[in-house]
């Protein structure tokens, strides 16, 4: 009796919340225990950060070596990039000067709140954080989430201090991107096991192995993109083409210093 | 089940999903991560039986689901049916059983992932069930039993001996 209760009741919750809007009554009173557990979950991290940075130190000694060796190739070349890329930056600024070009939301049109990840999720299948700043912070539905630097989700749910955030890697996530080097532009999805794809890439397009990828930003009035142009994603790892797709096959993985397993510190972009 | 009871696995299932929140969430070990809730609701299930098991499964849920902010409910029904289920084998067949505790975790994790598959897929989540039942099942079923035996220990201590309903069996002459 009691059991076909409770059933019932969970039943008719889910049910509920399903159907609700986001300001409806079940929301607010989750958001309201959120906040009420929030401190705990808080203490609870604290206590855990440093065995956790312990357990962090000894598993980047193992790979330190080869790390290093690989960082030092990449310095190198990104010291040759930045030369070139600081007299193209210039150039640009100068001619979108002297055109008075109107351009989309870029990053400088946001404000940025950096906030902790509090939990982490509780199945496997749920590639979902839940950070510690919501709406009291000004944080929005479908806010971008970043972590050093790079796109790592978006907000799906708000409380008044807590926010759940999706990560681009959870299969229900899709961004419009493009080729930062061939400017080809493409849908960046998980697949199984949560890796990253560059979609929708015509064959015709010269996108090549260790070419950045970004947020493509908004391009239609119908669909607008949620996140602004040029917040990078990751790095293109592999391109294949085959005869029987029609578009390449790109896989893109996130930079080195972002893991999604071991997220601490966030940055939310809020207009 | 006394209201001293009631407390005690209040306060022990509050602290369970908040390290399980907030700590154990976030140690992925081959895809998995070990599931303290779980374990420590079979452990309440088999000491205190079927209507305990599926109180707390319920209570325990709605917390888990109001600190994730995810769907309110979704993570109680589950509960509440696993507590429920493994209460039954507590108070019957699992009955001063030594292995109960292991066994009851092995196949409650496996259901729970399974159930948790099925209760995505019917509404309407994309899911990767190659990675849960595929090569995630193993390590969390290895996880979750590597916490079995000191949470059990620890929820027996804590709660005392088990409790069977006194009208479960009758002796006749």
């Amino acid at each position: 009796m009691v059991v076909g209760v409770l059933v019932a009741l969970s039943l008719a919750l889910l049910s509920v919340y399903f159907r609700e809007s986001e300001h409806g009554s079940l929301h607010g009173a989750q958001g309201a225990g959120a906040t009420v557990l929030r401190p705990f979950e808080v203490g609870a991290e604290r206590v855990a950060r440093p065995f956790r940075d312990l357990y962090g130190w000894f598993d980047g000694l193992l790979a330190a070596k080869g790390e290093n060796e690989r960082l030092r190739t990449e310095l190198e070349l990104a010291r040759r990039r930045a030369i070139e890329n600081q007299t193209a930056a210039q150039e640009n600024a100068e001619l979108r000067a002297a055109l008075g070009f109107q351009d989309v939301p870029g990053l400088k049109d946001y404000r940025r709140v950096n906030t902790r990840v509090l939990g982490y999720p509780p199945q496997q299948f749920e590639r979902q954080l839940v950070i510690a700043a919501g709406s009291n912070a000004g944080i929005t539905l479908r806010a971008p989430v970043l972590a050093s630097g790079t796109l790592v989700g978006q907000v799906t749910n708000v409380s008044p201090n807590t926010a759940q955030v999706t990560l681009i890697t959870d299969e229900s996530s899709a961004v419009t991107a493009y080729d930062v080097s061939s400017n080809a532009t493409g849908l960046v999805n998980a697949s199984e096991g949560g890796a990253l794809s560059l979609d929708n890439v015509p064959k015709s397009k010269d996108v090549r192995v260790a070419d950045v990828v970004a947020t493509a930003g908004s391009r239609t009035e119908r669909l607008p993109s949620l996140f602004p142009r040029g917040i990078p994603i990751g790095i293109v790892t592999s391109v294949r083409n085959t005869d029987t797709e029609p578009f390449k096959q790109i896989q893109v993985a996130p930079p080195p210093n972002v893991d999604f397993s071991n997220l601490y510190v966030v940055t939310v972009l809020v207009r | 089940m006394t209201m001293v009871d009631a407390l005690k696995i209040a306060a022990l299932l509050f602290v369970a999903s908040i390290v399980q929140t907030a700590i154990l969430g976030g140690i992925h070990i081959r895809g998995a991560a070990p599931d303290l809730v779980l374990v420590c609701l079979v452990a309440i299930a088999l000491l205190r039986g079927a209507v305990a098991g599926a109180l707390a499964g319920f209570l325990v849920g709605l917390l888990l689901d109001t600190a994730y902010l995810a769907r309110l409910g979704e993570t109680s029904f589950l509960l509440t049916v696993a507590g429920y289920w493994i209460g039954r084998y507590g108070e019957t067949t699992g009955r001063d059983r030594s292995h109960a505790p292991l066994l009851s975790v092995a196949v409650v994790t496996v259901v729970y992932a399974f159930g948790s598959l099925a209760l995505r897929v019917v509404l309407g989540d994309p899911v990767d069930a190659s990675t849960v039942l595929g090569s995630a099942l193993v390590p969390a079923i290895l996880l979750n039993l590597l916490l079995t035996i000191p949470v059990y220990a620890l929820v027996r201590r804590f709660l005392g001996r088990p409790e069977w309903p006194r009208t479960e069996v009758r002796l006749l002459g």
